[in-house]
């Protein structure tokens, strides 16, 4: 699987680089600043992007404006952005061109190994990846006066789970419970929240994800 | 209690049509104005258009003392952190009848401003038998009694306050006597006095004698009066340099302020620091060298050990980053004030309306207080007005930044000595900027937030 990487800081760049490929992932071009990235993405048109929020020249959300840009030239380009801190405007951001692929981790996911293998290769597949903590922030937003309210705390993990981008196996894995019991969970959920059931998983997520981004109803 | 009824000089309530905000902030402009140069006045305008604000709180916040912004004392109700100054309502000009005491006074003023007179005439006179320039303290005392007398009559007549300022210190007679002999407020006194005694004398006492000739001194003892106390605050009224005085007096305060702030947050810092990160960097790296030592002789206890360091590292991140937030947060360094605000209403548990025009950025630290204002009545609001809708507006004429964040809630915030709101008080005060609240019991509550500065684009 073909990756470009974008990250100023040497130490953490060769980390990366290290890690891709002890996965198995070829690196073609590790890059350190938002210009370069935009035009690595654009020539290489790899399967996966891993890009820091935070990049030269501007040293603000350079990153994420040149993974915006890219997107915007080749549609449904896979990304995964990481950063020191995340913001749930970035994560509108990415996840407002509609469309998969896209990913928000905190850079302390990175040293998760396994999971943060599986995601890169989630948002490779179109799917998306969004960090515990984005989740949790959209959550709070839904406390009292949302249907999420009305779910039962297990229903809620669940839901939280399957926002961050998670498989039903992925999920049941997690919680030490069966795909089926995932399944049943999953499907009082959409009843609850009013959404229409989709065997897609990606498009399950992204209309998830669309719920709780919305603001919560009175 | 409807707000129309608690708030007369706004429009009705905070559920405004899309556009509303300018209305509803049209009754405040020109006194945020006017607080740019003098902060105090405007804090008594604001606490006098809400005399709700004043009363004790009815319903609303349980009655737990301390939460930061909201106490449950009512005797602190006024909504203002300087008790040292006193609440006064706002200057009008005088009535007829206070004219006419005024010209009263005013022509009886003559007396002691011929009693200075004879003084500095006798002290001149003397003055080469030394005798004289002791009693020039006198005189000038007398003198500075009689234009105080003049300053404060013509404040009544003209609806405003009228000060200046005298030179102070001088240790012993003789010191005392060159900071007296120094003080350009002094020899306007004495000028002033030769006034007195002349055309000012004169003026008063036609202005008194028309107003027995009826109907020409209804009309004509006024203009004279006015004229007189015109002339009053022209002479011996504040100067330019008694006005960078007090210029001088507010910077040194805020400045004082600030460098107070900035050392408890860099205390803050350093101890967040020192108990936070640096501490779980020593535990993982404590961690890391005891898994070096395990790694051949105890392999599964040493994978217990690094994970446990890598715990200690996320936590070290976290704890980092939620430092880092509380200096600067990393939005609004990329986005500006304009990013920062919306990512602060997004992260805000109830919805919020943001309505934010900024044609530029303004400068980094006006940003950055601003911001931790607008957060911070944020949270105010999220934790005790049990609002249902928040809004933000965010607007700037030219010359000022103003921020209003309000609320549909319970009302009665207060700022508190000492509370969040205070200490965003005293940062915005480095820059001239304000903040003010205005929260009848029974809501709306509105944080008002004004800083005096350019925009770049």
């Amino acid at each position: 699987m073909r990756v470009v990487l974008a990250e100023d800081l040497a130490l953490l760049r060769d980390g990366l680089i290290r890690l891709l490929s002890a996965y198995d992932f070829e690196v073609v071009e590790a890059v350190d600043n938002g210009p370069s990235l935009l035009r690595a993405l654009t020539t290489h048109r790899p399967d996966v992007a891993v890009v820091d929020v935070r990049l030269p020249p501007t040293f603000t959300d350079e990153g994420l404006r040149a993974a915006l840009a890219a997107r915007e030239q080749i549609p449904g380009l896979p990304v995964l952005v990481l950063s020191q801190y995340v913001e749930q405007l970035y994560a509108r951001e990415l996840l407002s061109q509609g469309t998969g692929g896209v990913g928000y981790l905190l850079k302390d996911r990175v040293s998760d190994v396994a999971q943060f293998v599986d995601a890169i290769k989630r948002v490779a597949a179109g799917g998306t990846a969004m960090d515990p903590e984005v989740i949790s922030q959209l959550l709070t937003r839904h406390r009292d006066s949302s249907p999420v309210a009305s779910l039962t705390p297990r229903e809620r993990e669940v839901l939280g789970h399957m926002a961050e981008g998670r498989s039903n196996a992925a999920i049941a894995a997690a919680m030490f419970i069966t795909e089926k019991a995932v399944g049943k969970h999953t499907n009082s959920i959409f009843i609850k929240l009013g959404l229409e059931q989709s065997e897609d998983d990606n498009r399950r997520v992204l209309a998830v994800l669309a719920y709780l981004e919305s603001s919560p109803a009175h | 209690m409807s707000s129309a009824s608690t708030w007369p000089e706004r429009p009705a309530g905070t559920d405004r049509p899309e556009g509303a905000y300018p209305a509803a902030f049209a009754g405040v402009a020109p006194t945020d104005l006017a607080f740019a140069q003098q902060p105090a006045g405007y804090r008594d305008v604001a606490v006098h258009q809400h005399p709700v604000i004043g009363s004790a709180p009815a319903t609303g916040y349980p009655a737990e003392p301390g939460y930061s912004g909201y106490p449950a004392d009512p005797g602190d109700a006024t909504g203002r952190t300087r008790p040292a100054e006193p609440a006064r309502p706002p200057r009008r000009p005088a009535g007829r009848l206070k004219l006419f005491l005024a010209s009263w006074a005013l022509v009886f003023l003559v007396i002691p401003a011929w009693v200075g007179f004879s003084l500095l005439v006798t002290s001149v006179a003397s003055a080469i038998a030394w005798v004289g320039l002791f009693l020039w303290l006198g005189t000038a005392g007398v003198l500075r009694g009689v234009s105080g007398a003049h300053r404060k009559i013509a404040g009544c007549i003209l609806g405003e306050k009228i000060t200046t300022s005298y030179r102070k210190g001088g240790s012993g007679v003789f010191g005392r006597l060159r900071v007296v002999l120094t003080d350009p407020a002094r020899w306007r006194d004495v000028a002033f006095m030769f006034y007195a005694i002349s055309l000012g004398f004169a003026i008063s006492l036609s202005a008194l004698i028309a107003f027995f000739i009826f109907p020409i001194g209804y009309w004509l003892s006024p203009l004279l009066l006015r004229l007189q106390a015109v002339t009053t605050r022209t002479l011996v009224g504040p100067s330019g340099e008694a006005a960078l005085q007090q210029r001088i007096g507010q910077l040194e305060e805020s400045r004082s302020e600030s460098v107070d702030h900035s050392a408890a947050e860099l205390r803050r810092i350093e101890r967040d620091l020192h108990d936070g990160a640096q501490a779980q960097l020593v535990a993982l790296g404590m961690n890391l060298g005891l898994a070096e030592d395990l790694v051949t002789r105890d392999p599964k206890a040493a994978a217990a050990l690094i994970a446990d360091a890598r715990t200690s590292s996320r936590t070290a991140l976290a704890e980092l980053r939620s430092l880092v937030r509380g200096i600067h947060p990393p939005v609004l360094a990329d986005r500006g004030l304009t990013g920062g605000i919306e990512a602060l209403a997004l992260a805000h548990p109830r919805p919020v309306e943001v309505d934010v025009q900024l044609a530029g950025r303004p400068p980094a630290p006006v940003e950055s207080a601003v911001y931790f204002a607008v957060a911070e009545a944020l949270t105010n609001s999220a934790k005790y007005s049990s609002a249902q809708t928040t809004w933000i507006w965010l607007r700037h004429d030219g010359t000022v930044l103003t921020a209003l964040v309000g609320d549909d809630g319970v009302g009665n915030a207060r700022i508190t000595p000492g509370g969040g709101l205070a200490g965003l008080e005293r940062r915005l005060a480095a820059f001239d900027g304000t903040l003010s609240l205005a929260s009848p019991s029974g809501g709306p509550t509105i944080v008002t937030i004004t800083v005096p500065c350019a925009l770049t684009s």
